[in-house]
């Protein structure tokens, strides 16, 4: 599978991680990723809550560039910039004034043509090459799938898996050996972009989805965003503060197939989170041990 | 020179606000061949018909064309009116310039215009017209009625009261349908089975209903007054007429852990059963997926069990029984087939619809259907009419009831309202309230639809006395938390979250099409919305009628409906039924094709291609009898005049009465002129 790669700014950033795992299982599953020439900022929050034609511009600049250089699909990895791009897409396609208006900004040639796709939807797509590639049995691993608000909502914008009841990021759990348990906090949000404006909002709301995915038994969770895993990893210590209770590691779902993959934590980014991972890689080699005794 | 009368119509403001109907009238006056024009406020009313009549009369007219509505609409009431003063009614014909033209533009000096050349079309079609003679077919006094539910029964009883012959058709193995499920009923909150029971009974018991439960139509052929259907009569294992009921079958089966279709999977039932115990006919059937010696010949090929045979003292059991096909002949059909509920779980089995996999339905045991609901209120339910968790068998102290799951939702793709659960909603809150005391109900609502006679009254009965408290909002998720099932929603009037652990949850689910009612339908040549609820003929002025003559329509198969309505339906339809069977013979038009036996070389594309098989094959022979040639022939019973034989004759030797190359190549050139 051939895709324009978006990588936004996070994945150089703060989520070099998620880049970097990334990157390692795309070889094994036959992923070409070509990253998009000259991309630029897709605005994320600021742009649309400023300004709903520079909030659709700056997307739909990607898009064109992606289109120019042939991609049928661009894929954003990033939960923010799916959803930004996504939307850009969308509107244009609904809405004829807002269409012509971008493209005459854009002075460029833009048919709107290029699909735009998620880490969770790509993944799934590579289901059937994941079983086949996995070497290492994830099978101790009890894991609590977070969808977060941008992946799937709005509905008519995402599209890919049920808004209210997903299953897709389950489906890729379990192509990993790993068990993806029954939690309730799936599609609650972390707080987004208000980690730094109202932390306590999102240490409230991140201590209760942490909370719960501990009650429903999880060894870790498994996000597809870079504001949920920075929320997640990052404030956790803040949200243990008062109940102190134990750790629990946040997981990006590339390095999560990566390690059914049996490549190391080193290349998976596993040592650059605020919360060790080490007590799920722990699993992973108790379940490899499980695994020879058969 | 023909001598043709114009007759413009002003449909009090309808035509004429758009169009200048002095100016058509005046137009039309100059037409070569128009002897006599003028327009009137309605031509439809008593005057305006006198209109007509008397400019055949004094102006010796030999045709008319009336420019109004659609010939759909008044095109009967205008030949009739021509007839009556002595003109053949077939050299009337309508111009619609109100649904073509006066409704749809705006541009007056436009719309005048193409009113007028729509009215110079028809008079140089009429130029053409041949006096006809209606056709008259024989009526068979019989009906037909799929479907034996609340509708199915009133139909059936009505007809036969009326004194015609009924033959009722019942998928399931008993008559009853939904209501049968239900405990007690709103507005009036009588007891379901109370009502319904007796008229099941005289359903049996009529001398004039021949009742074939456990059947299915398996075919439909022939037009109105001459319907020949066949019924699959599906093998019961049971032979009806030896079966006195006595129960002992039952009683010996050892397969006892069916969940009830008739429970809603709340009880069990044996693998030969009656679906309940007040079933009409009181005849058991044999589930033959679940029985241990239909297993096993499937398995090993030997009969395994027999305990029933050998139970049954009379010898009814037959487990050789082939399922068996009888014919009727039927003068007029009412589909009464009703409706299913809407699947509330994520897999849906119909492309474009969703569900609510985030109400725990199916994975949550305490999480039911209003359906489910009722049989936990009735008394002959699995509870004896407590309302008690189907997890433990508590009784709930808390109960959440959710209105429109599937209704009106457009993202799970269902628009329309489904009617009858706003009303039952309220009717479970009570009941509830009168089964648990000091037990709270609360329900999420979308708006309150409660627009019969009581209804309205009956739901502030709910709130105000029996204190069920409305929350206007939908639910946005719940989930089992220890012993309670958390309720998350939103007040849209306080636009506050609200928090309910509750013990129950109740889902107010959306009113479905039956599955496969598309396969019924087409065999009926009935049209169906993309719901696949059928269509009436018109939704105001012909509800149980549809576009095919002699089929009617009674409750939900044609929309949601609750059991006044289909009541009423069914009623409707069955004197409209006995309307039809009120003469020997029936009218027909005679716009129906007609072969000109010189040119036909016997090719058969028309018979190939014809939907209602009404070409026939004629011989040609010399006076001696020698075979000249095959050709085809149209029977006009048969024939619906759709005129598809027209458009495929190679020949050209097949025309459509009324509709023939001349008439519409003088329309065409009336236009292009």
């Amino acid at each position: 599978m051939k895709l324009g790669y978006y990588p936004g700014c996070s994945m150089h950033g703060t989520a070099r991680e998620f880049d970097e795992s990334l990157q390692a299982i795309a070889k094994p599953l036959g992923l070409e990723l070509t990253e998009l020439d000259d991309w630029s900022c897709c605005g994320a929050t600021s742009a649309h809550a400023t300004n709903r034609l520079l909030g659709v511009a700056l997307p739909a600049r990607n898009l064109a560039l992606a289109e120019q250089q042939g991609f049928k699909d661009v894929f954003a990895p990033c939960a923010a910039c799916y959803s930004r791009l996504a939307t850009a897409r969308h509107e244009m396609q609904e809405d004829a004034k807002l269409d012509a208006k971008v493209k005459e900004i854009l002075k460029r040639p833009f048919s709107n043509s290029v699909g735009v796709m998620n880490i969770v939807e790509v993944l799934r797509g590579l289901i059937p090459q994941i079983k086949e590639q996995a070497v290492q049995p994830l099978s101790e691993l009890k894991v609590a799938c977070y969808y977060g608000c941008l992946l799937l909502r709005p509905a008519e914008i995402t599209g890919f898996d049920d808004a209210e009841d997903p299953s897709s990021m389950e489906d890729v759990t379990r192509a990993t050996g790993a068990t993806p348990v029954e939690w309730r906090m799936r599609t609650e949000c972390c707080g987004g972009s208000f980690s730094l404006s109202r932390t306590g909002s999102v240490v409230r709301l991140g201590r209760a989805v942490i909370n719960d995915a501990r009650a429903a038994g999880a060894n870790a969770i498994v996000v597809a965003c870079p504001m949920c895993h920075s929320n997640l990893d990052f404030r956790q210590q803040a949200m243990g503060q008062r109940e102190g209770a134990t750790e629990m590691p946040i997981l990006y779902l590339p390095q999560l197939v990566g390690l059914a993959l049996g490549l190391s934590p080193q290349t998976l980014g596993l040592k650059r989170h605020f919360v060790s991972t080490q007590p799920v890689l722990e699993l992973v080699a108790a379940g490899a041990a499980k695994g020879e005794v058969k | 020179m023909p001598r043709i009368g114009v007759f413009i119509c002003h449909c009090g403001e309808n035509i004429a606000r758009t169009v200048d109907v002095k100016r058509v009238a005046e137009a039309l006056a100059e037409h070569p061949g128009v002897a006599y024009s003028t327009d009137y406020k309605y031509m439809c009313s008593d005057p305006g018909q006198t209109l007509v009549k008397q400019a055949i009369v004094e102006h010796k007219l030999d045709g008319v064309v009336v420019a109004a509505c659609s010939p759909r609409m008044h095109e009967k009431t205008f030949r009739r009116a021509a007839s009556s003063a002595g003109l053949n009614p077939y050299l009337c014909e309508m111009a619609n310039i109100r649904e073509h033209c006066s409704w749809i533009h705006e541009d007056r000096e436009e719309a005048t215009q193409k009113a007028i050349e729509l009215t110079r079309m028809m008079v140089e079609k009429v130029k053409y017209n041949a006096p006809m003679q209606a056709i008259r077919i024989p009526v068979e006094k019989r009906a037909l009625v799929i479907g034996g539910g609340i509708a199915g029964i009133q139909a059936a009883l009505d007809l036969a009261d009326g004194g015609a012959e009924v033959v009722l058709v019942e998928k399931e193995p008993s008559i009853g349908g939904h209501m049968s499920q239900l405990s007690e009923t709103f507005p009036t909150l009588d007891c379901s089975q109370c009502i319904l029971t007796p008229r099941m009974v005289e359903v049996y018991q009529h001398p004039r209903i021949k009742l074939l439960t456990f059947s299915e139509v398996e075919n439909v052929e022939g037009y109105i007054g001459n319907f020949t259907v066949q019924i699959r009569r599906k093998a019961r294992s049971v032979d009806e007429d030896l079966c006195n009921g006595c129960g002992d079958c039952i009683a010996s089966c050892p397969v006892k852990k069916i969940p009830s279709e008739f429970e809603c999977g709340l009880g069990k039932r044996t693998a030969i059963y009656v679906p309940f115990p007040q079933a009409v006919p009181n005849t058991p059937t044999l589930d033959r997926e679940n029985c241990t010696l239909f297993k096993s010949r499937a398995k090993t090929g030997k009969d395994a069990c027999m305990r029933c045979q050998k139970a049954c003292q009379r010898g009814a059991i037959n487990y050789n029984q082939q399922d068996r096909i009888e014919e009727f002949k039927v003068g007029a059909i009412v589909v009464a087939t009703g409706f299913q509920l809407y699947k509330i779980t994520k897999e849906q089995p119909r492309p474009g619809i969703s569900g609510y996999g985030e109400y725990g339905y199916g994975t949550v045991p305490d999480v039911i259907d209003g359906l489910q609901f009722e049989r936990l209120a009735s008394a002959s339910g699995p509870t004896a009419g407590k309302i008690l968790r189907p997890s433990d068998g508590k009784e709930p102290k808390k109960i959440v009831f959710l209105q429109c799951i599937g209704s009106r939702d457009c993202a799970k793709g269902i628009e329309y309202c489904s009617k009858i659960c706003c009303m039952y909603t309220a009717k479970h809150a009570m009941l509830y309230r009168h089964k648990v005391h000091g037990g709270q109900a609360y329900v999420f609502y979308m708006d309150i639809r409660a627009n019969g006679k009581g209804y309205d009254e009956f739901v502030r009965r709910a709130i105000e006395e029996d204190g069920a408290k409305y929350l206007r909002g939908r639910v946005s998720k719940l989930y089992r938390d220890g012993e309670v099932i958390k309720v998350h929603g939103f007040d849209t009037l306080s636009s506050e979250p609200v928090v309910i652990d509750a013990d129950m949850v109740v889902l107010a689910t959306a009113m479905r099409a039956q599955p496969n009612i598309e396969a019924l339908a087409q065999k009926l040549s009935v049209s169906y919305d993309k719901h696949a609820f059928l269509n009436e003929a018109h939704p105001k002025l012909r509800p149980v009628e549809t576009n095919t003559a002699g089929v009617f329509l009674a409750g939900a198969v044609q929309a949601p409906r609750d059991i006044p309505d289909s009541v009423a339906m069914a009623s409707a339809a069955a004197a409209k039924v006995l309307d039809l069977f009120s003469a020997d013979e029936l009218e027909r038009e005679p716009t129906i094709a007609k072969v000109d036996a010189t040119i036909c070389t016997g090719c058969f594309h028309c018979e190939r291609v014809c939907p209602y098989g009404a070409v026939e094959h004629k011989e040609i022979r010399d006076r001696k009898g020698n075979l000249i040639k095959v050709i085809a022939d149209v029977n006009p019973g048969v024939c619906q005049g759709c005129g598809t034989c027209v458009a495929t004759c190679p020949s050209k030797s097949v025309e459509l009465q009324g509709f023939t190359d001349s008439q519409v190549f003088a329309e065409i050139n009336a236009l292009m002129g």
